[in-house]
């Protein structure tokens, strides 16, 4: 039996280096791409400057780079270390998408963006442009095989358990690879890197203007970035509506969870603006509610039913019921004391072998299990709704005043004016930071949404742990604390440094800087 | 489809090919890193130093995410067991690897001499630490490892750290320390001329001398007093994997047994002293390439040797024997086996070959005129 603090402590390690991970990934993503367009101008139009902003841009995107690399590093082995169980039960499946990242796309990446910083001097234009695109597409074609493995896990198909191996096994590596629920998560996440990427050269870009430093550097620099985080802010929103459609389709408890949905409404639902959940109560005060939008937004539908928390409570309760069957089957058959009848009962219960082993967190033995015990399991399958209802609400407030600051960006841009608007420029500066913010309330919502599960419907968090101690986890957690924080702190020294700088960093001799001192 | 017997034979070499390629490629560059506050005395010598595995210490770590990849998608009972039993080894490998990326990027772009030195121990820590443990850990490996599976195949380490750091294990880890300093040596001998060269060469002759020691030394040791594992019930290849259902004897000398079945693989130790014999002469003789191409024999030789000498066994285990995780039944199924062995097929020769193209494009040595001419881009 694992001792719960261990489990509440692995997951507090993961979470917390995950979302420390996730505060590099989304500028690289975005910024590759930057480099690329800016790269690409240069190479066409022959300008100095646009390869000063390429390689500017690029110092920024390395310093950024560096920590995405030494923080990815502890995701790789993470699983083994601390989630042994869920590396056993699922590794044959999950493992085959991180192997493949490694081998087709963190290699190209990591390969190439030595030459980008290295090869400006030993590659020709055509050569080092495309490095960068490569570095790029490598980036980016690491987020398609990370999301594969993350949305095996909300969405587990293309697979079926093996009582002989005991474990989850491959049937399907197609139904894996164009898993919709993956697709759905990936187009969404890269494109919130996109906003991200775009917002920061834009923020950063707007303070040189307001500082009235660099201004062609700068104004050039604004441009892009408008144009491209316009393109981007756009499809982050109508690609989540995609990735929401998905978890209507795959996961039920999340969405009710994140709607604060207690009891199933009548087709097409309402969407709740604004309300204060209470998961004590089991209610909502203060509800703001818009008539049949959740229904028309969720099932693109006007006749398709939502179910409630307490519906899918129910229906859980009965899946934990003909689960508990499985789970006691499934142990006569480890221990080679099955029957025909066991082996029956086994292969006509399977499906919700997971629905049993949530029983596993009250009692070792399944088949004893008590009608309290189904009753708090089946609570337990639904995760917590003020935090998801939060969470998500703030995540795609951003998203649209995103949305709002690049279209007045692009729109000021286009009549090139934007320099003239001051409001804009700090509007543009003050907004740096918020990309990181709805970015990670998205993981949130994605992971602690798929709760009380690491593999939705198929293995309960509470069961994938490692065996390990409580002061191994307390010594571990302290350490990466330690590590992170005195990283961060360096990350953002240098990064501020050189933001502050400004192209003059260079050295080239035609910046702010430079030509003041001169 | 490849049969299912075949499969996991191939998975066993190419487990084996990913964790040379860690050694020869990322292995050059800890190398490099543990001698860089030793061979560079001032900080243009040390930025030469850097900026010889600078362009390509990355790509070069992704051989060994790749291989933690692979172990997870080909031996996930090995990914699992391993990675949570030796908990704080890993941890202390991945705390010492945080420095290089950061230590790399981050260390020129400070002037303070207090700060570059700073980031130089760093780097030297991010190429030592990792280097000795994986010495450490395949001498425990060769050892046995206490664990066992619960019924469910949870597995449970009932070991401590401490108890990792024997004697045995730690010359081991001196195998593994000296011979990616020796692999460093050589390559920085290739990139570098003039003070650097020559005290690159003075700890190739070093490294490359207590290499062979230490190895010879763990190999009279394996065969004078660790002993072996060897399965008595029958073996089906093909069989389902369930690390569970055989039964396992440890047996002194059986670690032997492999050799002494087909003398053919003596080789592979012999590949070892060889590799490094050529590595030391050419170093000695000033010919870097053939000292590089020398050591990187010696690591096909070295990591060879260990895992021919335990095959089919992986992570034998010392207190409950008949859980050591095999070739045979630690393996994950035969569709990703089969999925995987392509996706390896495929990949890996394009690896290499971009691999190859970066390295032809950044040739040449690492001059201090160089580092002046570049010294706002340059590590």
């Amino acid at each position: 039996m694992i001792d719960p603090s261990v489990v509440d402590l692995s997951r507090l390690q993961f979470a917390a280096t995950a979302f420390y991970h996730f505060l590099f990934v989304p500028l690289t993503l975005g910024l590759s791409f930057l480099l690329a367009i800016m790269e690409t101008t240069y190479v066409m139009t022959g300008k100095e400057i646009y390869r000063d902003m390429t390689q500017f841009w690029g110092k920024l995107f390395g310093i950024n780079f560096a920590l995405g690399v030494t923080t990815g590093i502890t995701m790789e082995f993470q699983f083994g270390t601390n989630w042994a169980y869920y590396s056993h039960y699922v590794g044959d499946i999950f493992g085959a998408p991180l192997a493949i990242e490694g081998l087709m796309a963190f290699f190209l990446e990591s390969t190439f963006i030595g030459l980008f910083f290295f090869g400006w001097n030993k590659l020709s234009r055509r050569e080092h442009l495309v490095i960068t695109y490569l570095t790029a597409i490598g980036s980016n074609l690491s987020a398609v095989w990370i999301l594969i493995a993350n949305g095996w896990m909300q969405n587990p198909i293309g697979s079926e358990f093996s009582w002989v191996t005991m474990r989850m096994e491959m049937s399907s590596f197609w139904d894996l690879l164009f898993n919709p629920a993956a697709q759905a998560k990936f187009v969404h996440t890269v494109s919130a890197g996109y906003v991200t990427g775009s917002l920061f050269v834009l923020g950063i870009s707007s303070w040189y203007l307001l500082k009235g430093r660099d201004i062609e550097f700068a104004k050039r620099s604004f441009r892009i970035a408008a144009a491209f985080g316009f393109a981007s802010a756009l499809s982050v929103i109508v690609l989540g509506d995609e990735s929401g459609y998905a978890v209507t389709e795959h996961q039920q408890t999340k969405l009710a969870a994140m709607e604060g949905m207690w009891q199933t409404e009548p087709a097409p639902a309402p969407f709740t603006l604004f309300a204060i959940p209470d998961d004590e109560t089991r209610s909502n005060s203060a509800e703001i509610k818009i008539p049949y939008a959740l229904g028309l937004i969720a099932t693109r539908s006007a006749t398709k039913v939502l179910p409630g928390i307490d519906q899918l409570e129910q229906q859980a309760a009965e899946r934990i019921g003909r689960g508990a069957l499985a789970v006691a089957a499934l142990e006569q058959l480890r221990a080679k004391t099955a029957d025909a009848a066991a082996k029956a009962v086994f292969e006509a219960n399977k499906a919700d072998l997971g629905y049993g082993l949530l029983l596993k967190k009250y009692t070792a033995d399944v088949a004893q299990a008590t009608p309290d015990m189904i009753a708090q399991a089946a609570r337990d399958a639904i995760p917590r709704v003020a935090p998801m209802f939060w969470t998500f609400r703030i995540m795609v407030a951003l998203g649209f005043l995103f949305l709002v600051l690049f279209a007045l960006s692009f729109w000021y841009s286009a009549r090139n004016t934007f320099h003239e608007k001051r409001w804009l420029l700090k509007w543009a500066v003050w907004f740096i930071p918020l990309p990181w913010i709805a970015s990670e309330m998205g993981w949130f919502v994605a992971e602690y949404g798929r709760q009380p599960w690491t593999i939705y419907g198929v293995l309960p968090t509470h069961l994938s742990t490692s065996t390990l101690s409580a002061g191994s986890l307390y010594g571990s957690i302290a350490g990466f604390m330690f590590f992170y924080t005195g990283l961060l702190v360096v990350e953002l020294f240098l990064m501020f440094k050189y933001a502050r700088l400004g192209p003059s960093s260079l050295g080239v001799g035609r910046y702010h800087f430079e030509t003041a001192a001169a | 489809m490849l049969d299912y017997e075949t499969l996991k034979i191939i998975w066993w070499l190419l487990v084996g090919v990913l964790l040379l390629g860690f050694a020869v490629m990322d292995g050059h560059d800890m190398g490099v890193g543990t001698l860089l506050p030793f061979v560079g005395k001032d900080d243009v010598e040390r930025r030469v130093v850097i900026n010889t595995v600078g362009p390509h210490w990355d790509g070069n770590q992704v051989w060994f995410i790749t291989a933690g990849g692979a172990i997870f998608a080909a031996w996930p009972l090995v990914y699992a067991t391993a990675f949570s039993g030796f908990y704080w080894a890993m941890l202390a490998v991945l705390w010492a690897l945080f420095f290089r990326p950061v230590g790399f990027d981050y260390r020129s772009k400070v002037a303070d001499p207090r700060w570059r030195t700073a980031w130089d121990w760093g780097l030297f820590v991010g190429g030592a630490v990792p280097a000795l443990i994986f010495g450490v850990a395949f001498g425990n490996l060769l050892q046995g490892v206490p664990f066992h599976f619960e019924a469910n195949l949870m597995p449970v380490y009932t070991g401590t750290f401490w108890a990792l750091l024997n004697p045995f294990a730690l010359l081991a880890g001196v195998v593994s320390l000296a011979m990616l300093t020796f692999h460093g040596a050589n390559y920085l001998m290739i990139r570098t001329e003039g003070a650097v060269y020559q005290r690159a060469r003075t700890a190739s002759l070093i490294f490359g001398g207590l290499m062979l020691a230490a190895f010879a030394g763990a190999g009279l040791w394996v065969t004078a007093g660790i002993p072996g594992y060897v399965i008595t019930s029958p073996v089906d290849p093909a069989a389902l994997p369930n690390p569970l259902d055989k039964t396992v004897v440890v047996e002194a000398g059986a670690w032997l047994s492999n050799f002494a079945a087909q003398p053919l693989l003596w080789l592979v130790p012999g590949a070892g002293f060889i590799g490094g014999l050529i590595g030391l002469v050419m170093a000695r003789v000033d010919r870097p390439v053939l000292a590089f191409v020398g050591s990187a024999v010696a690591e096909l030789g070295i990591i060879g040797t260990a895992g021919v000498a335990m095959f089919p066994f992986i992570m034998p285990s010392s207190s409950d024997p008949r859980s050591s995780l095999t070739v045979w039944d630690s393996v994950s199924s035969h569709l990703t086996l089969d999925i995987m062995f392509w996706a390896a097929l495929i990949f890996t020769p394009i690896v290499i070959s971009y691999t190859a193209w970066a390295y032809r494009k950044m040739a040449g040595k690492v001059t201090p005129a160089f580092i002046e001419a570049n010294d706002h881009s340059a590590y």
